[in-house]
């Protein structure tokens, strides 16, 4: 390598660096300020600049109160049973829904593949407006069951994510099930079903995700918020008399973005592929 | 398959209609199941979709409120969307989040062609630059608030770049500069996610493209040009489009951060407070429906616009495919009479 060359090539080492280093920093810099002045104490945080460290990193007292004031044990144990209901529920869904598309043809099949594509185009806080109304004849609003049958229906990438499944499971193993005299619930439960196991744990994430942040709906359809609260409106609390308190508010939202970091440390691959398999027909 | 549901099917024919035998046949199985696996989802979708949409084309001719009585208005409500300065005004400020929607994909872009070279400890900043995606809007709207108060995180960062404190603006209250700041928020949010879908479609590229144009010399850039960007041309064009139809419907930054005060209501900002607030659910469904159609205008146009677009390109690439074999026949034919 020439010596212009050799200098070129630092150049670009460099640069590649620089960039990924300052995006990296702009990514992070809010949140890790959020953790710095969630450990800070009350004189701290009105005495110091946002971003000089806390005095002890063991201070632990922000979290407690804003674990209580926000009622954010109430918040788990909603969107706990909101996960659970929804997940479960939109994946028995999906894949039966994916099941009868990729493996029948049947006439409608196709319109009923663009009926749900349609839908994604429709903006969801648009569709809210008469959304509330339907919820609203339902006797569905201020219930944890009403927001999570709205919840459960409203899912089209997993389904696409089970219908690409669906088209590398070979045919020929329904086929050899069916002389073996297996109906096709048998076939759906018993054979294809533990096959979609991997797709089933990538739109488990993804929609396990967006579920337990989702606020807009639930702030809508859930207003009972001492009782009804899940992890995400709950932070809804800290608007009002306790909006200037960040030490507090920061501590706050760090406990309530913790699940989805140890989601995400634990499954980085699944989360990167399932985004990507959802993409290209989504 | 459809051999044996002939067979088990076929010996019956003759047979009056008997509703249990038919259950038991294969293709009775095969209806049986198709409606049990459909039932749910087609009801979920209709009630929680479709339903809504017609009930809100309905709404949109009447004035209303979602309880008590309802009065037929006839176009008024449109009219009024057009009329209200605060409604269809407010479609402006989606050209801020144009603006940081192509931002962000021209970010997403760059950064993922950086880590598809070979990079030390490419999955942590991967990670770091992808993690503001998994956070809740809500939370994002309470670290916001928090990033942009006056001499908070953002003017301490930018006072050790050596700026001054009393010539930064208010990020979040002069209104020359706050649409800007909520964008950017939304690009803070987005850009990771947009990076991982690119690196998922180059890591699709075949590895002996990259190798073969290295052994012909071509730097970096020509690998950018003519091996990478080819191969990620139809997600970016997904993205392309994406990001102009979200930007139309932009809500949740102004939404969390701001609620839509000091000029920084976009429509649907707007909108929800019309619905939800003042409960004129006829203007808001009207205002809906406005939006829907232009979106379902861009989307089309922007659809037969890289059509166009594409459609150029490929036929330049046939006719170079084509030039290449004529260039080749000569070649063998020169070779040949030698």
């Amino acid at each position: 390598m020439t010596a212009v060359g050799k200098i070129k090539n630092g150049l670009l080492v460099f640069l590649k660096y620089f960039s990924l280093v300052f995006f990296s920093f702009i990514a992070i810099l809010p949140v890790v300020s959020c953790v710095i002045t969630a450990f800070k104490t009350n004189e701290e945080y009105q005495s110091t600049n946002v971003m000089t460290l806390p005095q002890s990193w063991l201070n632990f007292s922000n979290f407690t109160e804003a674990f209580q004031r926000a009622n954010m044990g109430r918040g788990f144990l909603n969107s706990g049973i909101v996960l659970v209901c929804v997940l479960a529920g939109s994946i028995l869904i999906g894949t039966q829904l994916a099941y009868i598309l990729n493996r029948f043809k049947f006439p409608g099949n196709g319109l009923v593949r663009n009926l749900f594509l349609f839908a994604t185009l429709l903006p969801g806080v648009a569709m809210q407006v008469s959304v509330y109304s339907i919820m609203n004849a339902l006797g569905f609003i201020n219930h944890l069951y009403g927001y999570i049958i709205l919840m459960m229906g409203t899912d089209v990438i997993s389904i696409y994510i089970f219908i690409q499944f669906f088209e590398n499971i070979p045919v020929s193993l329904d086929e050899s099930a069916i002389v073996d005299g297996a109906s096709y619930f048998t076939i759906y439960g018993k054979i294809l079903l533990p096959l979609l196991k991997p797709a089933i744990v990538t739109s488990m994430i993804l929609k396990g995700v967006g579920t337990y942040n989702e606020y807009y709906m639930a702030q809508l359809y859930l207003q009972d918020k001492t009782r009804l609260g899940t992890v995400a409106t709950s932070l809804f609390t800290f608007t009002g008399p306790l909006g200037s308190q960040y030490n507090l508010i920061c501590a706050g939202v760090i406990i309530s973005l913790l699940p989805a970091l140890l989601i995400f440390v634990l499954c980085q691959k699944q989360i990167y592929s399932g985004l990507a398999a959802g993409a290209v027909k989504g | 398959m459809a051999a044996t549901t002939k067979q088990a099917a076929q010996p019956r024919q003759k047979e009056p209609f008997n509703l249990i035998k038919w259950a038991r046949s294969r293709k009775g199985q095969r209806s049986i199941i198709i409606v049990a696996f459909m039932f749910l989802p087609l009801l979920l979708l209709f009630t929680f979709t479709y339903l809504p949409f017609g009930e809100m084309f309905r709404f949109s001719f009447y004035r209303m409120k979602y309880i008590g009585p309802k009065k037929f208005v006839g176009w008024d409500n449109y009219i009024q969307v057009f009329k209200r300065d605060d409604c269809f005004g407010a479609l402006k400020l989606s050209l801020y989040y144009i603006g940081g929607a192509l931002l962000q994909l021209v970010i997403a872009l760059y950064l993922a062609t950086m880590l598809s070279f070979k990079v030390k400890g490419g999955n942590i900043f991967k990670g770091f630059m992808f993690f503001p995606y998994l956070i809740s809007g809500i939370a994002i709207g309470f670290i916001f608030k928090f990033f942009y108060t006056r001499g908070f995180v953002l003017d301490t960062v930018l006072q050790w770049c050596g700026f001054e404190l009393d010539n930064l603006p208010y990020w979040l209250r002069d209104q020359r500069i706050n649409n800007m700041s909520l964008v950017a928020t939304s690009v803070w949010r987005y850009f990771g996610q947009n990076m991982v879908l690119f690196i998922g479609a180059i890591m699709s590229v075949d590895a002996d493209l990259y190798e073969a144009a290295d052994l012909d010399g071509a730097n970096k850039f020509h690998q950018f040009i003519y091996i990478i960007l080819p191969s990620i041309k139809t997600i970016v064009t997904l993205n392309v489009i994406l990001s102009i139809t979200g930007s139309l419907s932009a809500f949740e930054p102004p939404y969390v951060i701001t609620n839509g005060g000091a000029g920084t209501g976009t429509y649907f900002v707007i909108m929800n407070e019309i619905a939800h607030v003042s409960q004129k659910v006829g203007l808001a469904s009207a205002m809906a429906i406005v939006l829907l159609l232009i979106i379902f205008g861009a989307t089309i146009l922007q659809k037969l616009f890289f059509k166009y677009v594409f459609k150029d390109a490929e036929d330049e690439n046939k006719n170079a495919g084509i030039r290449r074999e004529k260039q080749l026949a000569k070649y063998r034919a020169k070779r040949g009479l030698k």
